[in-house]
């Protein structure tokens, strides 16, 4: 399957993990600090994955708060 | 996983709330977020004129959404900071957003209106850029919203952010900041009221609401914001919040609730001795010799002279 990062944008090619909570345990992301957008969708960490998915993982921390 | 109101298909978990929710369950979540903070602090009326400080980024275009849902009479303020492509491409967005809506977004560049941007300022002032830029901005906000007549600025500072800040404050016992923390800044001579709409909502859940509304958004990061010590806060309250859930907003609303006002007459007491800046005429206190420092940084960044009084 393939994975979109950000921040700078960048691409994975990743062997489909069960679910998308074990995708983000495995590429060590804090839940709380991302968004996970399957083929354009919100997914939940429960969600099952395949191998022609692809999925962005969008940060949401934004910084600059002064 | 069941949306925990109509047991339809979840699209996100919130686990704060121990809840997944649908898409039409969870906008309904976000609104009722934002009309519970509103009323809780009487942070607008029905009717006020409303300027939403616009930057670009998920939590301001999506207050921005969230307020007019809500009826709110709102228009946007973008100010350009002149930090290259990255300043550039945000505006993009704020554009793109109110032309898709039909909206209102006034428009003030820094470098054409006060000559100096917040790379230059931040060099001259030798601030670190977030500094410069969150000092710079609150000036614009406030000056634009005074001259426009508008009744209220609110801005996209939503539970993370106030949390972060909190933290901060809190490690280094910033009294005076603690005491000026609220998400309602009443108005007072020379300054608009200013709000925080957005308390009751993590970033996580401005960016969904985003995403399900085809909000588009600028993504990247500010360049000039790498490293900042509020990122760092940001990922140390993640790393907690991920083994307890819930424990942001609880830091935050505790202190609201029951430790804030311990501190309001530290801050009440320097806003109580501010006086007009000899050159803006912006309230500024007494310690500064007469002028502000927004006008002390664009002195600096323009080889502008500036009048100093004897404070």
């Amino acid at each position: 399957m393939k994975v979109v990062l950000r921040n700078p944008k960048r691409e994975l090619d990743v062997p489909a993990p069960p679910n998308v909570g074990q995708l983000l345990r495995d590429l060590d992301v804090v839940p709380e600090s991302v968004l996970v957008i399957r083929n354009d969708t919100l997914a939940t960490h429960d969600e099952r994955l395949s191998e022609s998915d692809v999925v962005e993982i969008r940060p949401v921390v934004s910084g600059g708060t002064a | 996983m069941k949306c925990r109101r109509c047991r339809e298909p979840a699209i996100i978990e919130l686990r704060r709330h121990n809840a997944g929710f649908c898409r039409d369950c969870f906008v309904r979540h976000c609104r009722e977020q934002v009309r519970r903070a509103i009323d809780e602090f009487s942070m607008m009326q029905p009717g006020e004129h409303v300027l939403v400080a616009v930057s670009g980024g998920k939590d301001s275009l999506g207050l921005w959404h969230l307020l007019r849902e809500l009826g709110y009479d709102a228009d946007g303020l973008y100010v350009g900071l002149g930090i290259g492509d990255y300043s550039e491409s945000s505006a993009s967005y704020a554009r793109a957003f109110a032309h898709e809506h039909g909206a209102q977004l006034l428009e003030i560049d820094l470098v054409d209106t006060y000559g100096f941007d917040i790379p230059e300022g931040s060099l001259a002032a030798r601030r670190v850029p977030c500094s410069a830029c969150g000092l710079s901005k609150r000036h614009v906000f406030n000056e634009a919203a005074m001259t426009h007549g508008y009744d209220v600025l609110a801005t996209g500072h939503n539970l993370d952010d106030e949390a972060a800040v909190l933290f901060g404050n809190v490690l280094r016992w910033q009294t005076e900041y603690l005491g000026r923390q609220h998400p309602v800044l009443p108005a007072a001579p020379g300054f608009v009221r200013k709000v925080k709409p957005l308390i009751r909502l993590g970033e996580r859940e401005l960016a969904a609401y985003c995403v399900v509304h085809g909000i588009d958004y600028i993504v990247e990061e500010c360049p000039m914001a790498e490293g900042n010590r509020h990122l760092g806060y940001k990922e140390a309250l993640n790393a907690i919040e991920e083994r307890s859930p819930g424990t942001k907003a609880a830091f935050v609303s505790t202190f609201l609730e029951r430790v804030h006002s311990r501190f309001v007459d530290e801050a009440t007491g320097v806003r109580d001795d501010l006086r007009p800046c000899t050159t803006c005429g912006s309230p500024t206190p007494p310690s500064a010799a007469g002028v502000c420092a927004f006008c002390r940084i664009r002195a600096r960044a323009t080889g502008a002279t500036i009048p100093v009084t004897a404070s």
